[in-house]
Order: C-alpha cells, then structure tokens, then sequence
C-alpha cells in the first residue's frame, strides 16, 4: 500500500508541476500574455467573450496567486479555453473528439509491441546463439534507429501508395458509418494496420534487447538450475520458473515507453491524416492555437500518469517482494 | 582500484583500441567519421540549397543525383547542408544534456539526505512527464530556431542520465577511496572531480553517445511538425517540406527516404559505437574476452560461467 500511495504522490506532484508549466509558459513571454495567447482571436470575437476567455486563463488584474487559482479553479471544470484553429469549439470538445483514437493506437502499439518484443527475446535468450539470436536484435536495432514517422511515411508509400493494399489515410472510410457494426470495425482496423505497424516495428528491438538480457542474467541463477535438474518441461522452466522474473524490467521501463510511444504515435497520426491528437497538434502548431496545444499537453500528460499508475499495480502483482516489504 | 589509476587506464588510446577491438563498433566509428566529414566539407562542394534549380519534384537524375523537392531545389544539396546544422544540434545538446544530468546527479548521490530527497523528486517527475508534448508547448511559445531546439531537448532529455549517474554514485560515494579522501580533509569539490567523476567517465561517454541519438531523433521530430526555424535547412525541415508538399501522394519517395536513411545510418552508427564503450566501461566484458581466448588457445570449449574480475599488477 505505501509503494502505491508514494507512486501516486509523485503522479500527483507531476500533474501539479505540467499544470504550473501550462499557467506559466505564457507569462514568461516578453509583453502581455493575453496578447500573445489570443492574437489570433482580433476581430473575430467581441469584448466581452475576450474577457470570459482572459478569465479563464486567470488573466486578470487579481494579483498572481489569486490568477494561478483562478487558473486551477477552470482546469478542475474542465475548462481549457476557446480553441483557435476550431474556433468556436473549445478545446475540451476539439480534444475529447480524438482522444479515442490516439489511446487506441498508441495502446495498441505498445500493447503488441510489448507483448512480441518480450516473447522474441525470451526465446532469443532461451536459444542464446541460435540462429535466431545472431541476427534478430541488430536487425531490429537498426529499424529502431529510424524515426516512427519516417518509417510511417515509407509505409504509407510502399503499402498504400504503390501497391494500393492499405488505405492512404484516415481512421475509417468516408461511406462507412461509424457505429458499432463488425463493417466499421473491420474497416477501422484496416486503417489502423499501417501506423500500428509501423510503431510496433521501429520499438520491438527495445523490448526484444532489454527482455533478453535479464532473461540471460535470470537463466544463470541457481533456482532456474534446479528447476532443470528437477527435470520440470523446458516450457514450465522458461515461462513460470525464468520469464515471470525476468520480466521486471521491462514492466518497469513500460511506464516509461508509455510517454515517449505517444509521443511517436503522435507524429506517426500526421502522416496518415489520423484524426486524432497529433493530427490536432499539427493544426495547433500551424495556427498557433496556444490554448489547444497546452490542453494537449495536459490531457497527454494525464493519460500518461493514469497508464502509468496501472502499470505500478502490474508490478506489484508481478514482484511479491514489494508486496510483503509493504504490507 | 584506486581513482587515480582508473584515470590513467581511461585515456585516448585505450578508447581507440577498444574501437579497433571491437568489429561492431568500427563499423559505427567508421559510419560516423563518413557522416561528420560530410557536414565539415559537403556544403562547400554542393550549391546553395535554396537555389531553385529544377522543375518540381523531378526523379533522380544525372543533373540531380537525389531528384528535386516540391519547391525545385536539389535534395541532395538539402541533404548535405542539412547534415551540418543536424549534427551540430545534436552532438552539443548530447553533451549538454551528460553535463546538467551528471551535475545533477552527482549532488544529489554525493550529499545525501534532504537535497536527494529533492533532486530525486524532480528527476522523477520529469521522467514521468511526457518529453514530446512537453517540449512542444514550450518550443511553441519561443521564437523558433537551433538554440530554443537545443534548450528545449536538454530541458525534456536530462532526467534519466541524471537518475543513473545518481544511482552511480551512491554506490561510489561508500567505496574505501572515497572514505580516504574524505577523512584526509579533502574538498568536496575536489573529492566529486578528481576521485567520483574519473571513475565515472566510461559511463558519461556512453550516455552522451545515447544522449546524441536522443538528440538528434527528437529534433527531426520537432521540425517534421514545424517547431524548427521552416525556412533554415535541416533534416526535419527537409521531411517537413516533404510531408507539406504532399511528396507521398505524389509518389516522390526520393524527397524523403534519403533523409530518414541518413537519420537512422548516424543513428545506428552511434549505437554500434557504444557498444565499444561498453567494452571499457565493463570489466566482466573485457575478462571474459581474455578468458575465453585462453582456454581456446589450449582448446578447451568456454562454458558460460562468469569469469572473476582480477586486477592483475
């Protein structure tokens, strides 16, 4: 309990700093904040719906704790301001419209990623020297040295482009009505396979390298030995007795890949015209929609701790030692 | 071993020779001596990379090796001037990002106590704060160009060299030497440089060559979204341009395959180079090596068994 009550301290601690980050970034600039962040907003709204927007963002003329909770007060309502780009949505609604989509291939990715990498190194480290060993980790390092949406771009021209197997972009067909019919969902995952593939290829060498080598260091020790000697099946030896250990690692390192997958699924969803936050991001960027981008970053952020949160209960069902020192 | 004679076993040549030794990580050193003359030279041998040249997005052709972009300017003249501003971004904020981890590592690790606590605390929450999204936000609200990418890559980039680094010297910190040093009356400026730091040095290479490919991936993947400086010629500019221009629907591979393969050609360089410096850095490495010759040399087969680590003379 102390392990799990300490981790969401610091993922408190963490939504609390990105908060700070989000209220102070515009106040560093040189000049008036307001100025900066709703430029683009001239001419386009009145006075008095400019003023409901400085309030939402705390600026006021209330000194700078009062506008820092002010600030807070609206994040908690879940009011993040007026989006530009998709004036006049705001940027909850721009937001919650591709959220779906970029936890669903983002989740996706590193799902399957994480689940083959891992098995691919524990049989790499199971038949060390094998033929599969010499030659699968530095292939796969080297794929991993290309950037995610490069690999998507590359993709997207051999399998769509040329060969015309994959659609060219997009979650879903233009004729296909998005309900919950096996057509949609069959037609969803055809979309999907291109940035999902490509994701999974550029990070399987990571989980491939890191499962493989504590599963060699794990395979050394004096309980897998015994386990041998026992004359227990290989199988039971490898998976129960030597991958189960091993794995801690890699559970640990998953929170982490977590942020940086969505990142590259971030960039991977502009190559495809993928509708979901990174597509939003690209539009955020171009027209300098500050109030977009800094939700972005905070529903990011968010989802990221949440994920991360999950995967200390994963770690504590998988390492008893946490569980007794604690309890 | 003492930390005076860990500085003497670290220095130039015996990173050379562990490259040389090592097959993998010539190749990488090789890759990568290929790609820095590249940048020093190449801009002087190609023309001026915004010269319109060329009708649009032409194919590769004996005029124009690697074809031309969707503005008509040569690639390979992007290609080769944009090597130069890459790499230089990513070597110094490769560095810079060794330098603000292992300073922030090293206090927290060498003092202990309340400043742990707190330097821990924000290493730890800047692990778990995404880097791209972050590094968005605030190179958004910047005026664009290398030096916000640098700072924005070195502010996302230093956490985990700093959480090992940490992790590093704590174990140093309770070594006999260090406890010398101390009740010798040493400084503590000077126990950190001269007895903590050189045993560490192995390590900081290593990371900075891992903190270059952070570099250098990342900072493709800001100006592929147009957070670099759009109109400068970089490789991330060069895929931007490539992904505005529609480059992929109009079959133009030639505008963006050679940039990436030159991202992941110094990319993989890098990598293979470490594993050279792993070969100093771990002293199990190294005897097993020495071991496993010998018993070859008297043909006997090596089991798996690990070698003891012997400090001979």
């Amino acid at each position: 309990m102390r392990f799990l009550l300490r981790r969401l301290g610091l993922y408190a601690l963490a939504a609390w700093v990105a908060l700070t980050l989000n209220f102070f970034l515009p106040r560093l600039m040189p000049g008036d904040p307001a100025t900066a962040l709703f430029a683009r907003f001239r001419g386009r709204l009145g006075p008095e719906a400019l003023q409901a927007l400085r309030e939402t963002f705390g600026l006021t003329d209330a000194p700078l704790l009062g506008q820092y909770f002010i600030y807070i007060a609206h994040v908690f309502r879940g009011d993040l301001g007026i989006s530009i780009a998709y004036f006049p949505a705001s940027v909850s609604q721009v937001i919650g419209t591709g959220l779906v989509w970029t936890v669903f291939l983002a989740g996706s990715a590193v799902g399957i990623s994480f689940a083959v990498g891992t098995l691919l190194g524990l049989a790499s480290a199971w038949w060390r020297r094998g033929a599969m060993d010499t030659w699968l980790p530095s292939a796969l390092v080297f794929v991993g040295a290309f950037p995610y949406f490069w690999l998507a771009m590359v993709a997207l021209y051999v399998f769509g482009f040329l060969l015309g197997w994959f659609p060219l972009g997009h979650a879903y067909a233009d004729d296909v009505v998005p309900e919950f019919s096996l057509s949609f969902l069959v037609d969803v995952a055809r979309h999907a396979v291109l940035p999902v593939g490509t994701m999974v290829l550029a990070t399987l060498g990571g989980w491939l390298l890191s499962m493989r080598n504590s599963m060699i260091a794990v395979l050394g020790s004096d309980y897998v030995n015994l386990a041998r000697a026992k004359g227990l099946p290989p199988s039971q030896v490898a998976l129960r007795y030597a991958g189960r250990n091993a794995l801690l690692p890699s559970v640990t390192g998953f929170g982490m890949a977590l942020g940086y997958v969505l990142g590259g699924s971030l960039l991977t969803e502009i190559v495809f015209s993928y509708p979901g936050q990174g597509y939003l991001l690209v539009q955020a960027v171009r027209n300098q929609d500050y109030p977009l981008m800094q939700g972005i970053f905070l529903v990011i952020t968010l989802a990221v701790l949440g994920a991360n949160w999950l995967v200390d209960l994963a770690y504590l069902w998988l390492d008893p030692r946490i569980r007794e020192s604690t309890s | 071993m003492s930390a005076s004679r860990a500085a003497r076993a670290t220095g130039v040549g015996v990173w050379l020779a562990a490259i040389r030794r090592d097959r993998k990580a010539t190749a990488g050193a090789a890759l990568l001596a290929l790609f820095v003359l590249i940048a020093i030279v190449g801009p002087w041998l190609v023309g001026d990379p915004q010269a319109l040249v060329g009708i649009p997005l032409q194919p590769p052709s004996p005029q124009h090796w690697l074809g031309t972009t969707g503005q008509g300017q040569d690639v390979l003249a992007q290609l080769v001037v944009g090597t130069r501003v890459s790499l230089a971004i990513g070597l110094a904020v490769g560095v810079a990002v060794v330098l603000v981890g292992a300073l922030v590592g090293i206090t927290a690790g060498f003092f202990g106590g309340r400043v742990d606590g707190l330097l821990s605390l924000l290493f730890n929450v800047f692990l778990v704060i995404p880097g791209l999204p972050l590094a968005i936000v605030i190179a958004a609200y910047l005026p664009a160009g290398p030096l916000t990418l640098g700072m924005v890559l070195v502010v996302t980039g230093w956490a985990w060299n700093a959480r090992v680094v940490r992790a590093q010297t704590l174990a140093q910190r309770r070594r006999d030497f260090v406890a010398a040093a101390i009740v010798t009356g040493e400084s503590n400026v000077r126990i950190i440089t001269r007895e903590i730091l050189p045993t560490m040095t192995s390590l900081l290479v290593a990371q900075a060559i891992g903190s270059t490919v952070y570099a250098i991936g990342a900072q493709v993947g800001l100006e592929f979204l147009g957070l670099g400086d759009v109109s400068a010629v970089t490789w991330g500019t060069n895929l931007y341009w490539a992904q505005n221009d529609a480059a992929l629907l109009t079959g133009a591979w030639w505008t963006f395959a050679p940039t990436g393969l030159c991202v992941a050609l110094v990319g993989f360089g890098l990598t293979m180079l470490n594993s050279g410096v792993d070969e100093v850095a771990n002293p199990r490495l190294q005897q097993e090596r020495t071991w496993r010759a010998y018993l070859e040399r008297r043909g006997a087969t090596p089991s798996r068994s690990t070698p003891v680590v012997v400090d001979r003379d």
